[in-house]
């Protein structure tokens, strides 16, 4: 099954009728993998002089890297696709440390069979975001493993960028008072992915929010705004970003369910399923702390960009026991834990 | 969303906490029999806003916690044997047997999968004719009609390689068990709402009369929950007890007959174990004869009785047994939160998100609220 991919002019380079699957010999150091990086990926990537190693200039001494691979089933799903996830979640990673993104190396490791109509799919995908988000494939490399030994595709990205201010972005600059500010609503992505992976069908289908969180930091960082922290909220969502958080500073923090935007459909497929939506994964959510003099500025700067935005909670003091703790305001106006997820969520019997 | 987001308004839940206050004149003790209930009550601390006067209890109504040992240890069994396609529900799949759980079992090749509807078996059933499709039946009278419609149609479609290893447990007679317990502190019942959604309540109303005790069926959300025990208080201060409906937007006196026919048609009661509490007679579903060709232990008994475990008895330091008995609390045990958490487990309510232990461990634990010892 696919989903809004978008339309792709350009037919795929490589002869489809002569090799309409990836074979064992794309990964195999021979002519058809050449063709493979000659043909498919050098042109789409505007990949330059090939050698062993991609040189590049840094425009500042202070950098940071990330590295995350990507192992999404379905490898299409609404709203995305593993290609751009690949890139967004790489950039996404740099742009949580308050660098903005410049270049990127790309690992595959295809399985023999799969179909080369999809790889070009995925490689034009990985193209659109990463010109989307200003960040440039500079390198990479291809493995094919036999076929049952690979899920289509798996990628790595590991993503390089500069630091151009002077603040120090990280969970231990978190403060007591400090405000959080949610980008948008919450559980999207986790939600989609299970609704294809396991069939379900809902009256309207949960699409990703799967995207690029950078060039909203990069504006609240060029604009001098201080900021303490931004978190992504993936695999083990809101929750676990807090707890992180929490834990790395020592801090308390309280949230405000009533606070957190939660669509309709990703609330419902939630209570079928047993699950919380504080612990789904998003891929295009990020959590900002920050201190009250920045608060009106960068809420409003948020908010342009998604109107859901909001503040969900605080850092209420330093922790007693230096463990970190997570509360929330529930909605009837009771207090709970938040903890860190045990394992993964799995779907409760009734 | 509708029909859930009013029930967790918090006005509503103010409005009931200050009626309920204003009847309750001395201490009381209820049981929420369903681990559904006791997740929410947990979850949304609406203990917190209880009169002191009032106690809960959190009972035995966590269909995950009180699968036997044997039966877990067997589910694995089974999911080892190479030819098996071993689907359950997803809570089932971390429960501890004697010496592993599924989950370790599936990361040591075995197949399991998650399954949402025991129809689904089916469909793999069909698209791996060369394998044997078993589906772990666990759960109490809620998701019986499903399991039921399964082999009823596996019967049908004459598909031969599914087979159910059942574990289905019924609530009346635990709530009976319980009742005529000498150690019994129980003085009042919220039923479990979706479970009387299938069966209805008359069964229920004998067991108020018999045991003189109030039974308000209650549903699942915070106000649901709240103006449950309202009810059961407000029957108890006047000394009656009667069987009541609150969750009245699912739940009528008749139940829902169609499935309740396809039950009568494919189970009939047997005696069955409980995980830390023991035999309960009378509180189990098994196939009738008819169906035995698709009963797993039946089906696999050479490979079972090959494999046979020698069960190690229950940890010692576990007392899920008192905590589902709701003689005790998840704090009362030693072992919580220290040497049995969600990571390692020593009893199973420490495992399902409807067992007490781990609702009292995820939502309580450090929060600073003053137990009672």
């Amino acid at each position: 099954m696919k989903y809004e991919q978008t339309d792709f002019n350009l037919s795929c380079p490589i002869p489809l009728d002569r090799y309409p699957q990836v074979l064992l010999a794309h990964g195999g150091g021979g002519k058809l993998m050449h063709q493979l990086i000659n043909q498919l990926f050098a042109p789409t990537f505007q990949l330059g002089v090939q050698h062993d190693a991609a040189i590049v200039n840094l425009p500042t001494s202070k950098i940071a890297i990330t590295t995350d691979s990507y192992v999404v089933h379905p490898l299409f799903f609404p709203g995305g696709d593993i290609g751009s996830l690949s890139v967004y979640g790489t950039v996404n990673d740099l742009a949580m440390s308050g660098a903005r993104p410049l270049y990127l190396s790309v690992g595959f490791i295809l399985e023999e069979g799969l179909a080369m109509e999809t790889l070009w799919q995925v490689v034009q995908s990985m193209q659109q975001a990463a010109a989307a988000t200003g960040i440039q494939i500079i390198t990479g490399d291809t493995k094919v493993v036999d076929r049952g030994k690979g899920d289509g595709i798996f990628i790595n990205t590991t993503g390089v960028g500069v630091i151009e201010h002077e603040q120090f972005i990280a969970p231990t600059s978190v403060e007591p008072g400090d405000l959080i500010i949610l980008n948008g609503d919450l559980g999207r992505h986790g939600m989609a992915i299970m609704a294809v992976r396991e069939g379900l069908e809902f009256e309207t289908t949960i699409k990703s929010d799967s995207a690029p969180c950078s060039s909203l930091v990069i504006k609240l960082l060029a604009d001098g705004l201080n900021i303490h922290c931004f978190r992504d909220l993936t695999r083990g969502g809101l929750a676990s970003a807090l707890n992180e958080i929490a834990i790395a500073a020592g801090i308390t923090i309280e949230i405000k369910e009533t606070a957190i935007p939660v669509r309709e459909e990703v609330r419902g497929a939630c209570e079928i399923l047993g699950f919380d939506p504080l612990y789904v994964a998003n891929e295009g959510r990020f959590i900002t702390f920050v201190p009250e003099a920045s608060l009106d500025q960068a809420l409003k700067m948020i908010k342009s960009q998604n109107s859901e935005a909001n503040i969900i909670g605080q850092v209420t003091g330093k922790s007693t026991d230096q463990i970190g703790l997570v509360t929330m305001q529930s909605s009837i106006g009771t207090t709970r834990i938040i903890d860190m997820l045990s394992g993964q969520q799995l779907p409760r019997i009734c | 969303m509708k029909f859930v987001c009013e029930y967790r308004n918090e006005e509503t839940a103010r409005e009931y906490a200050s009626a309920l206050a204003g009847i309750t004149t001395q201490p009381w003790t209820i049981m929420e029999i369903c681990g559904g209930q006791t997740h929410s009550i947990v979850k949304y601390g609406i203990d917190e806003l209880l009169p002191p006067e009032i106690t809960l209890i959190h009972g035995p109504g966590c269909p995950v916690c009180v699968t036997a040992i044997e039966l877990i240890d067997c589910a694995i069994s089974l999911a080892n044997l190479p030819n098996v396609i071993f689907c359950s529900f997803g809570d089932m799949l971390r429960v501890p047997g004697t010496n592993r759980d599924l989950l370790s079992a599936k990361a040591a090749s075995a197949d399991v999968r998650i399954v949402y509807n025991p129809l689904d078996c089916l469909k793999l059933a069909k698209e791996n004719r060369d394998r044997q499709v078993v589906f772990f039946a666990v759960g109490f009278e809620t998701t019986v009609p499903a399991t039921a419609m399964a082999v009823y149609q596996a019967k049908q479609q004459n598909i031969a390689n599914f087979s159910i290893l059942t574990a289905h447990v019924l609530v009346p007679p635990a709530m009976e068990a319980i009742l005529a317990s000498p150690n019994c502190v129980v003085q009042g019942f919220l039923a479990a709402g979706h479970v009387c959604t299938v069966m209805g309540y008359a069964e229920y109303e004998a067991i108020a009369k018999k045991y003189q005790v109030p039974i308000v069926v209650t549903g699942f959300e915070p106000v649901d929950i709240l103006q449950g025990i309202y009810m059961c208080v407000r029957q108890l201060e006047v000394r009656k007890a009667e069987c009541e409906n609150q969750y009245t937007r699912s739940v009528c006196r008749e139940g829902n007959q169609t499935a309740q026919q396809l039950i009568q048609e494919i189970f009939e009661v047997i005696p069955r174990q409980w995980r830390g509490i023991g035999e309960i007679s009378q509180s189990g579903l098994g196939l009738r004869n008819k169906y035995t060709r698709f009963d797993a232990s039946q089906r696999f008994q050479t490979e079972l009785n090959l494999v046979k475990s020698d069960c190690a008895d229950f940890p010692t330091e576990c007392i899920s047994g008192e905590i589902m008995q709701g003689i005790k609390k998840p704090y009362h045990c030693d072992a919580f939160g220290k040497k049995c958490t969600p990571e390692h487990p020593l009893g199973a309510p420490m495992v399902s998100s409807e067992g007490a232990c781990a609702a009292y461990y995820r939502y309580r634990q450090g929060i600073g609220i003053k137990y009672e010892v």
